[in-house]
């Protein structure tokens, strides 16, 4: 996983409650054994006209030209629910999305993006509310601090918070898999004494 | 003597599973079982190839071709090449790395959640993942099992552990008893009404009471696979002298004095009776009426005698404008009966609804028809959740029943509920479906879902709507 520091990015508001992993990428797209070759296919139903996506549809908010490039999405609530399926931040992340802004998120989706270095940042309704006014009318670039906790915009700021070892882990590129299997002779305690039906 | 703290089921299955809880980290579970599918795991099999990593427990590990497969042919490739390959890779991975496969055709093969019990890899007071969202279905037997994605699958994998944040408790009780007719889908489609789709987000969801307890264990794995559609990490029933009849002799379970040793701790897993959850939801069983959803969410759901509610309704900005949206997708006017909203599909299946007692429920009801047959513009199919599902369907003579009213009687995969096959909706096509999710497109490009019990689907196939079967 790549290191997370600092991002500077174009916002991009998909000001819509609850958009499901099946709305992120729909099914027909998840038989592929590779992670990539999602991006294309990231909000398919939107974001085209046609079943083949061939054809934009230039009312979606993520095809209108100055949206082209951006980097930061503005969600609404409870972005992400439904299906487990990673291939939802693979998509948003090979799209070119590097932090997705809401004011909750689904479980499982939350913890997806964590584990491939997309940042998922919580803040409050007031906050995610007022980024939605500034949006429409200004081309609305932030800066978002990891390290420091901090999303800025000109005179604004905002902090969020993320769990300690997820935040580290996204500052450093931490490999999860190696961090635990470092820690093999306490999972085999951990076996020893467990009962004999389990 | 220790003295400890009133603990929920929750606590209890946390605390047994805690492998390391380090400065700085977030806790290590330990994971007993792992169910894989031939979607979410080639890209993980693929890290491991990658690190030239083993899989730690393949012992531990059950792999089943469930999402992508066609329900006309045992055919690897009868649902499209791109399935095809999935297929093959999840059968080379599963050699390569050791693990038991139920492959197309085998006598054990279906859907995940449906297998994981019927055999017995389901058990009491275990931690069960699975690549897929609907995991909390094995919650039912006082397991803590949650959906993960392919990067934990990995982790799973690799370590047979997994980090996971504490989430937080709810406790839904369902007081009294439910009317006649009244089925477990009706009573978690009720809760879910209730909560809003997001309504346990960051919770672990303990269901309790005595409607619950009355149930099944094929009626409480309804309940709990649906415990996602709410935003739940989990769900969660006690076991009980149910469960343990249930679980006793099955294939993979535990046999003789590790059994008997296995009763006395599973039954020591219930919420202690002064244990402290961060939020209490209750129902009245009684006021539980047989419920269709109407949008785009299964929070947006109400009683077959009900109406289709209207933006107004709704005094919450977000829930109004989704409301709206709705409305537009589903191509429905505020005000219409529910019982005269017409369908011209019907989807009886998916790890919701795809067990016996579910074929034996809405074949009752077609017999309940005495020889009507299902509308002529209607697409009526049932999908067993399994080969053993399909097996003991048939020696019933329930196929039959079915096939003669004029359903299609189709072999066992996940089908229509996510339309990765070939069993995909047309745009406009409205089903009554007994999956979980009737989001915009999950069956189809625009077509639109109603979720339902296997009774009420079975009524609106034969009756051309939904019908309310009390009344």
């Amino acid at each position: 996983m790549e290191k997370f520091n600092t991002h500077t990015g174009l916002v991009v508001p998909l000001d819509v409650a609850n958009v499901d992993t099946d709305q992120i990428i729909p099914k027909q797209f998840l038989q592929k054994t590779e992670r990539v070759g999602f991006g294309v296919h990231l909000f398919h139903d939107s974001r085209y006209l046609d079943h083949d996506g061939t054809q934009e549809n230039p009312d979606f908010v993520i095809n209108k030209p100055e949206y082209k490039g951006a980097s930061i999405l503005l969600a609404g609530e409870n972005f992400g629910c439904g299906s487990s399926r990673e291939h939802a931040p693979w998509a948003l992340q090979e799209y070119g999305f590097k932090v997705i802004l809401a004011s909750s998120f689904a479980d499982i989706f939350y913890g997806n993006c964590i584990n491939v270095g997309l940042l998922p940042i919580k803040l409050s309704e007031a906050e995610i509310e007022q980024l939605f006014k500034l949006s429409p009318d200004a081309q609305l670039t932030l800066t978002v601090d990891l390290p420091n906790n901090t999303v800025t915009c000109g005179e604004l700021s905002f902090k969020f918070s993320l769990n300690e070892f997820q935040q580290y882990s996204l500052e450093n590129g931490v490999d999860s898999v190696g961090w635990t299997l470092d820690k093999l002779d306490t999972i085999k305690a951990f076996e020893a004494k467990m009962p004999a039906w389990q | 003597m220790t003295i400890t703290s009133p603990q929920t089921m929750y606590e209890k299955l946390w605390q047994t599973h805690l492998v390391e809880e380090a400065k700085g980290e977030t806790p290590l579970l330990y994971v007993d079982r792992h169910l894989i599918h031939e979607v979410t795991s080639p890209q993980a099999f693929a890290n491991l190839r990658f690190h030239n990593r083993p899989v730690r427990h393949p012992e531990r590990t059950i792999a089943t071709m469930d999402h992508n497969i066609s329900t006309r042919s045992i055919k690897i490739d009868a649902a499209g090449e791109g399935a095809a390959n999935q297929l093959r890779a999840l059968a080379i991975n599963c050699k390569d790395f050791g693990i038991e496969l139920f492959d197309m055709g085998h006598k054990n093969q279906g859907i995940a959640h449906v297998i994981g019990p019927e055999l017995g890899l389901t058990l009491p007071g275990t931690i069960i993942v699975c690549g897929d969202s609907h995991t909390a279905t094995h919650g039912a037997f006082g397991a803590l099992a949650f959906g993960i994605g392919t990067s934990e699958v990995e982790h799973v994998f690799a370590t047979q552990t997994l980090r996971q944040n504490k989430a937080k408790t709810m406790k839904i009780e369902v007081k009294g008893h439910v009317g006649a007719g009244i089925s477990a889908k009706d009573i978690i489609l009720a809760i879910i009404g209730k909560t809003g789709s997001a309504g346990a987000t960051g919770y672990v969801v303990e269901y309790c009471g005595e409607a619950i307890e009355a149930l099944s264990m094929e009626e409480r794995m309804t309940v709990c696979n649906m415990s996602i559609e709410f935003g739940a990490k989990a769900g969660l029933i006690a076991p009980d002298q149910t469960t343990f009849d249930y679980v006793e002799g099955k294939e993979y379970a535990p046999k003789g004095d590790v059994f008997e040793q296995a009763v006395i701790d599973w039954t020591n897993l219930k919420s202690d009776t002064d244990a402290t959850f961060d939020a209490v939801l209750t129902l009245e069983a009684k006021d539980i009426k047989a419920q269709v959803t109407w949008g785009t969410n299964p929070g947006q759901v109400i009683s077959v005698d009900g109406i289709v509610p209207s933006p107004e309704d709704f005094s919450d900005p977000v829930e109004k404008e989704s409301c709206i949206n709705a409305l537009k997708y589903m191509d429905l006017t505020a005000g219409t009966k529910m019982t005269d909203i017409q369908v011209n599909k019907v989807f009886i299946g998916s790890c919701t609804n795809s067990r016996i007692e579910d074929l034996r429920a809405a074949a009752g009801v077609v017999q309940k028809y005495e020889g009507q047959q299902v509308v002529d513009t209607i697409d009526a199919i049932i999908v067993p959740g399994s080969y053993r599902v399909k097996e003991q369907a048939e020696s019933e003579g329930l196929d039959k029943i079915f096939t003669d009213a004029g359903f299609e009687w189709r072999l066992p995969g996940c089908s229509m509920c996510l339309g990765m096959n070939d069993d995909v909706l047309e745009e406009g096509d409205r089903c009554a479906s007994t999956s979980n999710r009737n989001f915009e497109g999950r069956q189809g490009r625009g077509s639109r879902t109603h979720l339902v019990s296997p009774e009420m689907a079975a009524a609106a196939a034969i009756t051309g709507h939904f019908v309310d079967l009390n009344a």
